[in-house]
């Protein structure tokens, strides 16, 4: 066991904190967030160059021989600097199905992602599907020898920045069955693909992706035709991992706004610090704080083991992120007053980025009932 | 980063394994939770793991500990909680022998740690006070010099287990006219058989005889058994309550404990299906199961980072506190699970020579008690509120 990072994951840190803190002050965020486009190209150019998009793939791939590990790293650093730059769709899923894709689909793809030419959104939600990963009414048809994508997916995020699609759509069987997922890759400007595009509550953009009859060619297929769901699965489950790293990084910055702004605020005449009702709060908190990057290591480590493992490993994380993130966001706003409430401070932003990532790839309820079929069925299975 | 075990780990594992299946003491099986041992019992294990030079695994080798590494130790308690094992007493390992160790003087070394180390030497605790519980530098005891021995007078109470105890370790004041409570406190041993020591026993919700009050009545102690500088004696007591904190949060064992819980849950019966098919109830112990992973992981992390060089710190406050409120969930879930048959009190009720009391399943048997006496957890080794202070002081700075 080993809890160490390597020279190449802290260098990553130190650089890119660095990075954030120079050109990723809070002020300027507010300007991007609110500009045209919402984000900043060159700022995905400076992380291109920083080897971020690279960092997690093999060096076989072209990458820089890092894995998920490398991936929490930059997340829990954008998860401090509130960096809405699209990261976890491009690189984590994007790239984490093209890394299993061909080779014929690494090399037109993955490259494209590693150098920050091409952008990825992972359109896996759908309107009436909640969280469930198989609920598709999505469909792909065949078509000679390739396919016909007819549906409508919910809220992709960074859809508007993206230049290519992750889709999953229905190849067979019935709305919610888990065999007839496919995986495939779809270019924005396709024939038949069209979005709208929407600012999210916490500073990202998203979109409503729809395709009609957008013909795809067979080679657009990532994995098996019918049996891409285990795919899908183990990638949101990496999505999960990245996002709690994410969490954890606004968590810690939320928590030490808190601490700080107790110091200075004064009632009573004295520092609201000094009351220990909030003492006790702060250091729930930070309990909350220190056992969330406790379960993001655990479920990031456990991304190669057995199915069972890493999919109950991801829904621990993901409830246990749920459900300290709600806390420690809200006590933060509770414990700043009525400035916590205020667009000004950051805080409130930081709350509100906390507050979304629970329901991305499934929230508390979803993760509880999954960790608990998956603990039944492992148990039948030990009976047996 | 990563969670592999090393061949050479793998190996340890499977010697530690073989070791506690042939010598665990037959006697003690399916005892590890129980509250009313004898003697003999509380230090079977021990003397066993003190012939083996396995008794305090987390003691610096050049004293008679293992010099394991943080995965072996977490192997060792994994092994250990695989069979419910009886662990040696915090008393002597992780409270009174690294004070010992660290500040004592070498006659006291020589004198004291191999007690400690073979199970021989029972220690306890002479901490709390009537009037000093969570306020513990309040205490009133009074330890003054008369030519070459210290006159002990006072109360000290929650003495848990004393009535076996051999020698204690006692908290007095030296300094009635130091300028805060925290000075003028010394760190005292003193033989349970020294004339004036009286233990009265305190008996508790579950029925147990676990804690005692001591009485102090012009006890005589030879002054070397000052450990230290006197009236430094603070600085030794709050770093053996660290220590006694980083071991407390009894993650192999609340593992064994949801295991456990889980074959209960199976084999009560809901409407002819079993309890832990019931989502309710099913979900109440993923969530146990949740927390508790997040506890294992945080206490690995303060461990690598204790192997970094760092000794406990105020982090282990964490450990105490999330610790002692799972294995309070894990007691309340238990209890939940079985029924009504919580209700018959098992203590003193079994026939002889058997576990079993023979009313309502085994697995019933001591569920409230334990439950009962598990309160205990957040309350002792500085209050959860206490460890709070602790954090928000030392690590948040407020």
């Amino acid at each position: 066991m080993d809890f160490n990072f390597t020279e190449e994951q802290t260098m990553i840190r130190d650089s890119l904190a660095r990075l954030i803190r120079e050109q990723y002050d809070f002020e300027t965020r507010r300007k991007v967030v609110a500009s045209e486009s919402g984000w900043r190209p060159e700022m995905w150019a400076q992380f291109a160059e920083l080897g971020l998009l690279m960092a997690p793939f093999s060096e076989e791939d072209g990458g820089l021989g890092g894995g998920p590990i490398d991936a929490m790293v930059v997340m829990e650093e954008f998860g401090k600097g509130l960096v809405v730059e699209p990261y976890l769709p491009s690189v984590v899923c994007g790239g984490g199905f093209l890394k299993r894709g061909s080779d014929a689909q690494k090399e037109e793809y993955l490259s494209g992602v590693m150098s920050g030419e091409m952008i990825f959104a992972f359109a896996y939600a759908e309107p009436k599907g909640r969280y469930n990963l198989a609920d598709l009414e999505t469909t792909a048809k065949k078509d000679g020898s390739g396919f016909v994508l007819n549906g409508h997916k919910a809220v992709v995020i960074g859809a508007p920045w993206a230049t290519h699609f992750i889709v999953t759509a229905r190849t067979s069987g019935d709305r919610r069955d888990k065999n007839g997922v496919t995986v495939f890759v779809v270019a924005k400007d396709a024939d038949g693909v069209s979005t709208r595009d929407y600012p999210t509550v916490d500073g990202r953009r998203a979109s409503e992706v729809y395709f009609e009859n957008v013909s795809v060619g067979a080679e657009a297929v990532i994995g098996e035709v019918d049996n891409g769901l285990p795919l899908v699965e183990l990638v949101s489950d990496e999505a999960i991992a990245a996002l709690c790293a994410e969490a954890c990084g606004a968590m810690k910055v939320a928590h030490a706004m808190t601490v700080d702004y107790s110091r200075q605020r004064k009632q009573f005449g004295v520092p609201i610090g000094k009351f220990q009702v909030l003492q006790h709060r702060m250091v729930d908190m930070f309990m909350e704080y220190e056992q969330s990057i406790s379960m993001t290591y655990m479920a990031t480590l456990k991304l190669d083991e057995d199915e069972v493992t890493r999919k109950k490993a991801a829904s621990a994380a993901k409830v246990r992120i749920g459900q300290g993130g709600r806390f420690v966001g809200q006590e933060a706003v509770q414990i700043h007053g009525g400035m916590g409430m205020t667009d000004e401070l950051a805080v409130g932003h930081y709350f509100k980025r906390i507050t979304m990532i629970d329901s991305e790839f499934g929230n508390v309820d979803h993760h509880l009932k999954r960790y608990t079929d998956l603990s039944s069925a492992d148990m039948a299975a030990a009976a047996e | 980063m990563n969670l592999d075990f090393t061949p050479e780990e793998v190996a340890f594992r499977n010697e530690v394994r073989e070791f506690i299946r042939e010598n665990y003491p037959k006697e003690l099986e399916g005892m590890g939770t129980r509250e009313d041992l004898t003697r003999e019992q509380f230090l079977a294990w021990h003397k066993v793991l003190g012939k083996k030079g396995w008794s305090a695994p987390s003691w610096p080798e050049k004293y008679g500990g293992t010099g394991w590494t943080s995965t072996q130790k977490y192997i060792w308690s994994e092994e250990n909680a695989r069979v419910d094992a009886l662990m040696p007493l915090p008393f002597g390992v992780s409270m009174v022998g690294p004070v010992i160790y660290t500040f004592g003087n070498e006659e006291q070394k020589e004198r004291h740690l191999p007690g400690i180390l073979s199970g021989d030497v029972w220690w306890c605790q002479g901490y709390s006070e009537p009037g000093a519980g969570s306020d513990l530098a309040s205490l009133k005891t009074t330890a003054v010099r008369d030519g070459d021995h210290y006159v002990i007078n006072g109360q000290k109470t929650w003495t848990t287990l004393a009535q076996h105890a051999d020698w204690i370790f006692i908290l007095c004041r030296t300094d009635p006219n130091a300028k805060k409570p925290q000075e003028g406190i010394s760190f005292i041993l003193a033989d349970m058989k020294t004339p004036g020591i009286e233990v009265k026993p305190i008996k508790l919700i579950d029925g147990t005889h676990e804690v005692n009050e001591t009485w102090l009545t012009d006890v005589r102690v030879p002054v070397e058994n000052l450990v230290g500088v006197e009236n430094e004696g603070w600085t030794y007591a709050k770093f053996l309550l660290a220590h006694e904190r980083s071991g407390i949060a009894g993650v192999a064992r609340s593992k064994r404990g949801v295991e456990r819980l889980r074959n209960i849950a199976t084999n009560e019966l809901v409407d002819g299906e079993p309890l832990l098919e019931q989502p309710e109830f099913a979900r109440k112990v993923s969530q146990l199961e949740i927390d508790l992973t997040a506890l294992e992981f945080t206490e690995l992390r303060t461990l690598a980072s204790e192997a970094a060089g760092k000794g406990p710190g105020p982090e282990s406050s964490i450990l105490k506190v999330k610790g002692t409120e799972i294995q309070q969930r894990l007691t309340e879930l238990t209890l939940e699970a079985v029924g009504y048959y919580g209700a018959p009190y098992a203590y003193g009720m079994e026939a002889d020579g058997n576990n079993d009391f023979g009313v309502g399943p085994d697995h019933s048997n001591y569920a409230a008690e334990t439950y009962f006496n598990m309160r205990k957890t957040s309350i002792y080794g500085g209050s959860n509120e206490i460890q709070r202070n602790i954090i928000s002081k030392m690590i948040l700075g407020l």
